[in-house]
C-alpha cells in the first residue's frame, strides 16, 4: 500500500483563466488568456480515492468535458521585468539593489572596456590582423549584470558572445588579445578561432563552435557540484537561436529532472545571424518554454543592468538553496554584426540597429543613472574613454608582436598522454620540416 | 507465449526446433534465428588478482561498477533504465546499495546522456554513461566527437572530459536486426581523443572497463550483447586493470594472421582450429580489444606490407543495414572466414 501511496504522488498545477472565452466567433482580438503558474508542492493522493479525478500517472490535472485547445500566448507574453527606465531612472525604488559607488563605476568601466577592446579587435580583423572576430556590442549589460550577481567560484559555460563576463571576472586583456592572436600566450595553445576564451582559474569552461552543446554538460556539471555539496552553481548562456538546438531541450530537461543547482542565461538579441526570431519559434520565446519542464522562468530587459543582476542573484540564490533550475531570458538587440563574416546590412535595416544603439543601450542607461547620482561626468568620461583605449592599444600591440606557440603543441593534449602513433607522426613532421623549412613560416613560432 | 514451456531442440543444420507445450500451436517449426554462430571459449582462471568467482558477461560489468562506487565516492551511473536494474541486468542491485544520487535514471535522450556524463567529468567526478544500445548512439555522435573528443586538446589542457566511460550493448544477437545488432565502433574509430574499447569475455571486460574508467580519457566501452549471458568465465571479484591499447595473441601462429575483437574472436578461434585440422595451416589470433587508439605494434609492423604473401582479406557483414531474417547469411561465421584462410594460403 507504501508503495502504491508513493505512486499516487502529484504535482500539483493552479491553472487561472483570465478574460473571456468568447473567442471561437472568429474575432481576431478576442484572447483566451491563460496563464499557469506550477507550485513545487508535492500532494499526497491515495490510488484508489473515490473521488472521480484522473489517474494517470503521466500528469496531475482535472477533468473537463468541453472541447478547448490552449491558445499559445504570443501577443502578450511573458512580461519583461526592469528596473530602470531608458533613460536610467529606477522606476520601482525597492528594486534597485543600491549597488555601492564601486560597484557600479566597475560596471560601467568593464562595459565599456568590453566595448573599446571589441571595437578595436574588429578592426584589427579588417585589416587582417587577426583572422576572425565577433562582438559583443549591444549585450554588455547582459554579461557584466550577470557575472556580477555569481559568486567567482561559480562555473560558466557560454555560447561565444559573453566575453564581458570573462573580463567582469579579471580576464586580462593580455589573454582576450593572446587568444584572438593565437599566440604562445594563449592559455589555449593556440587551438581555436579567435573569441573562444576559456580560463580554468576563472572558472570559465573554454568556449567551443558548435552550438547548444554547453547546455547538458552544464547540467551535468551542476549535478556533480550538488552531489559533491561545493555550493557553487553553474551558469549556462546562450541565445535564442541555439535554444532551438536538441541539446538545449536535453539540458533544460535533465536539469529539472535530476534537480541541478543551474542558471540557464538565455540572451535573445533578435538574430541568429540573419534569422530573425519570427523564423526561430512561434512560442513566446524562450522563457515559456521553462514551465513546460517544470522549470522556474523569468524574462527580463537585458539591456538593464540592475534587471539582469537582480534576477540572477535570486536564481543563483535559490538554485544552490533548492537545487532547482532557473531560466532567465534576457531580452537585448544584437548591435554588431553576427561576426567578421557576416555584414547585416543585407538583412535588416540601419535605422532598427540606430534605434537600439542611441534609445535603449545598456551602457548609456547606467551613465544616465550615474550621472543622475553625481558619480560620473563629462571629466570622468573623457579621461576614462582615453585611458580604457591605451589599455587596449597597449595589451594590442604587445599581442601582434608575440611569437606564434611552438609546433609540437600541435601534437600534444590530444590525450592525457601522447599514444605511440601520435609520436610517430610528431617526429615525421620534424623530419619533414629540416628538409623543407624555407616553405613554412617558421619564423613566426616560437622554438 | 511467454508463459509456455518450451523445449529447444538443435537440428544438424544449427536450426532452432521449438516444440511449444501448447499442442494446439502445431507441429514444431524451424526458425533460422541462429543457434548460435560461435562457440564461447572461456580464458583459464586468472591467478594474479585474488578470489575468483563464476560469473557471467553482465555480472562481470556489475561487479566492475560495484568495485568503482565503492572506491569512488565521486563515482555516479546514469543512463535510461539502469535504476531498476538495466535492460541487460549490468547495474541490478546498485541503486539500493549506494543510493538514489548515484545510481539514476535519465530522461530518454542520448545527446543529453552524454552531454550530460561530458559535465559531470567537467565538474570532477567520474561519469558512467549508459547508452542502451550502440545502435542508439548516433544523437550523441556531436557531444563524443566534437565535444568530448576534443575538450582537453581545444582547452589548451585546463579543462577535459576524462572522467567520462560510455558504455553500450553492441554487435550481432541472432534476432536483433536493423535496430539492436550495430557494431558502430569504426564511426568513432578515426576520432582522436576518445578510446575505444571492445572485450570478448567476463574477465577481459571487467580489467578493461575498469581501465577504462581509470583513464583520464573519455573512453567508449561496447559490450557484446550476445555475451552477456552466454559467456562464463571465473572472474576475480577484486579490481584489476587491463592494459588499453594493447592487443593479445592469443594463439600463436606461423602462416595466416587472424585479427579480431568482441565475439568475432572467438570465431576466429574457431577458424583457426579448423584451418589447423583441414588445411594443415598456423593461425595467429589477435583480440585487438582496444580499436582506438589501436595497437599497430602486435598486429602490423610497418615493414609488414612488403612480407605478406597475400592480400589483407577483410571478412565482414555486407554493405546493407543490418538484416533480421537474413542474419545467418549476412555474419561473418566461421565458414566464410576459413574460406577466406583458404583462398589466402592458395593466393
Amino acid at each position: 500500500m507504501a508503495a502504491l501511496m508513493r505512486f499516487g504522488k502529484l504535482c500539483r498545477i493552479k491553472i487561472r483563466v483570465i478574460g473571456q472565452s468568447s473567442s471561437f466567433k472568429g474575432s481576431p482580438t478576442c484572447l483566451l488568456r491563460r496563464t499557469f503558474s506550477i507550485y513545487g508542492r508535492l500532494s499526497q493522493q491515495t490510488f484508489d480515492s473515490p473521488s472521480d479525478k484522473p489517474q494517470f500517472p503521466g500528469a496531475s490535472a482535472e477533468f473537463v468535458d468541453q472541447l478547448e485547445f490552449i491558445q499559445p500566448n504570443v501577443i502578450s507574453g511573458i512580461p519583461v521585468y526592469r528596473v530602470m527606465d531608458r533613460k536610467g531612472q529606477i522606476i520601482n525604488p525597492s528594486e534597485d539593489p543600491k549597488l555601492s559607488k564601486e560597484t557600479v563605476l566597475k560596471f560601467y568601466q568593464k562595459m565599456t572596456l568590453l566595448n573599446t577592446m571589441d571595437r578595436i579587435l574588429y578592426e584589427s580583423q579588417r585589416q587582417g590582423r587577426i583572422s576572425f572576430y565577433m562582438t559583443n556590442y549591444g549585450e554588455e549589460g547582459t554579461h557584466v549584470g550577470s557575472a556580477a550577481a555569481l559568486e567567482p567560484s561559480d562555473l560558466v559555460f557560454g555560447q561565444y558572445r559573453e566575453a564581458g563576463v570573462l573580463m567582469y571576472r579579471g580576464f586580462p586583456l593580455d589573454l582576450f588579445m593572446a587568444q584572438c592572436y593565437a599566440n604562445a600566450d594563449d592559455l589555449g595553445k593556440g587551438r581555436q578561432m579567435p573569441v573562444h576564451y576559456g580560463s580554468k582559474e576563472l572558472n570559465f569552461v573554454t568556449i567551443s563552435s558548435p552550438l547548444a552543446t554547453q547546455i547538458p554538460q552544464a547540467a551535468g556539471a551542476a549535478y556533480a557540484m550538488k552531489t559533491l555539496n561545493s555550493n557553487r552553481a553553474v551558469i549556462c548562456y546562450f541565445g535564442e537561436g541555439a535554444a532551438s538546438e536538441g541539446d538545449a531541450h536535453a539540458g533544460f530537461n535533465f536539469s529539472a529532472t535530476l534537480e541541478c543547482p543551474i542558471i540557464f542565461f538565455c540572451r535573445n538579441n533578435g538574430y541568429a545571424i540573419s534569422t530573425p526570431t519570427n523564423e526561430q519559434y512561434r512560442g513566446d520565446g524562450i522563457a515559456a518554454r521553462g514551465p513546460g519542464y517544470g522549470m522556474m522562468s523569468i524574462r527580463v530587459d537585458g539591456n538593464d543592468v540592475f534587471a539582469v543582476y537582480n534576477a540572477t542573484r535570486e536564481a543563483r540564490r535559490r538554485a544552490v538553496a533548492e537545487n532547482q533550475p532557473f531560466l532567465i531570458e534576457a531580452m537585448t538587440y544584437r548591435i554588431g554584426h553576427h561576426s567578421t563574416s557576416d555584414d547585416s546590412s543585407a538583412y535588416r535595416s540601419v535605422d532598427e540597429v540606430n534605434y537600439w544603439d542611441k534609445q535603449d543601450h545598456p551602457i548609456s542607461r547606467l551613465r544616465h543613472y550615474m550621472t543622475a547620482r553625481g558619480w560620473w561626468a563629462e571629466d570622468e568620461e573623457r579621461s576614462w574613454r582615453k585611458q580604457s583605449r591605451q589599455l587596449v592599444m597597449e595589451a594590442f600591440e604587445k599581442a601582434e608582436r608575440r611569437l606564434k606557440p611552438r609546433p609540437e603543441w600541435l601534437f600534444t593534449d590530444v590525450y592525457d598522454e601522447n599514444p605511440t602513433g601520435l609520436q610517430k607522426q610528431q617526429e615525421a613532421l620534424q623530419r619533414h620540416l629540416e628538409q623543407y623549412k624555407e616553405h613554412y613560416p617558421l619564423d613566426l613560432y616560437d622554438k | 507465449m511467454a508463459a509456455a514451456a518450451r523445449l529447444v531442440l538443435r537440428t544438424a543444420s544449427g536450426a532452432k526446433v521449438l516444440r511449444a507445450g501448447l499442442g494446439w500451436l502445431g507441429a514444431p517449426i524451424r526458425v533460422p534465428h541462429a543457434a548460435a554462430h560461435f562457440t564461447f571459449h572461456p580464458d583459464p582462471v586468472p591467478t594474479r588478482h585474488g578470489p575468483t568467482q563464476k560469473m557471467n558477461l553482465f555480472q562481470s560489468i556489475t561487479s566492475a561498477l560495484d568495485n568503482t562506487l565503492s572506491s569512488d565516492p565521486t563515482a555516479v551511473i546514469f543512463g535510461e533504465d539502469v535504476a531498476f536494474g538495466g535492460v541487460f541486468r549490468c547495474t541490478v542491485g546498485l541503486r539500493d546499495k549506494y543510493g538514489k544520487d548515484r545510481v539514476f535514471n535519465t530522461p530518454l535522450c542520448e545527446q543529453g546522456i552524454v552531454g550530460f556524463g561530458i559535465g559531470v567529468a567537467v565538474a570532477g567526478a567520474t561519469a558512467i554513461a549508459e547508452i542502451q544500445f550502440a545502435d542508439y548512439i548516433f544523437p550523441a555522435f556531436d557531444q563524443i566527437v566534437n565535444e568530448a573528443a576534443k575538450y582537453r586538446y581545444r582547452s589548451g589542457n585546463m579543462f577535459d572530459c576524462g572522467n567520462l566511460t560510455i558504455r553500450a550493448p553492441w554487435g550481432c544477437v541472432g534476432h536483433g536486426s536493423l535496430y539492436h545488432s550495430q557494431s558502430p565502433e569504426a564511426f568513432f574509430a578515426h576520432c582522436p581523443g576518445i578510446k575505444v574499447v571492445i572485450p570478448r569475455s567476463p574477465v577481459q571486460a571487467k580489467g578493461l572497463l575498469l581501465s577504462c574508467i581509470a583513464d583520464k580519457n573519455p573512453c567508449i566501452f561496447f559490450e557484446p550483447k550476445i555475451l552477456y549471458r552466454a559467456a562464463v568465465e571465473q572472474v576475480p571479484t577484486e579490481p584489476y586493470l587491463i592494459p588499453l591499447s594493447q592487443a593479445e595473441v592469443l594463439q600463436e601462429g606461423s602462416d595466416v594472421t587472424l585479427v579480431a575483437w568482441g565475439t568475432q574472436v572467438h570465431v576466429m578461434k574457431e577458424v583457426a582450429a579448423m584451418a589447423q585440422e583441414k588445411l594443415g595451416v598456423s593461425c595467429e589470433v589477435i583480440d585487438l580489444q582496444t580499436i582506438l587508439p589501436w595497437d599497430t605494434e602486435t598486429v602490423c609492423k610497418e615493414e609488414c606490407f612488403l612480407n605478406l604473401e597475400a592480400p589483407i582479406a577483410r571478412v565482414c557483414g555486407y554493405d546493407t543495414p543490418f538484416p533480421h531474417i537474413f542474419e545467418p547469411f549476412y555474419i561473418p561465421d566461421k565458414w566464410k572466414c576459413f574460406d577466406a584462410v583458404k583462398r589466402m594460403i592458395n593466393y
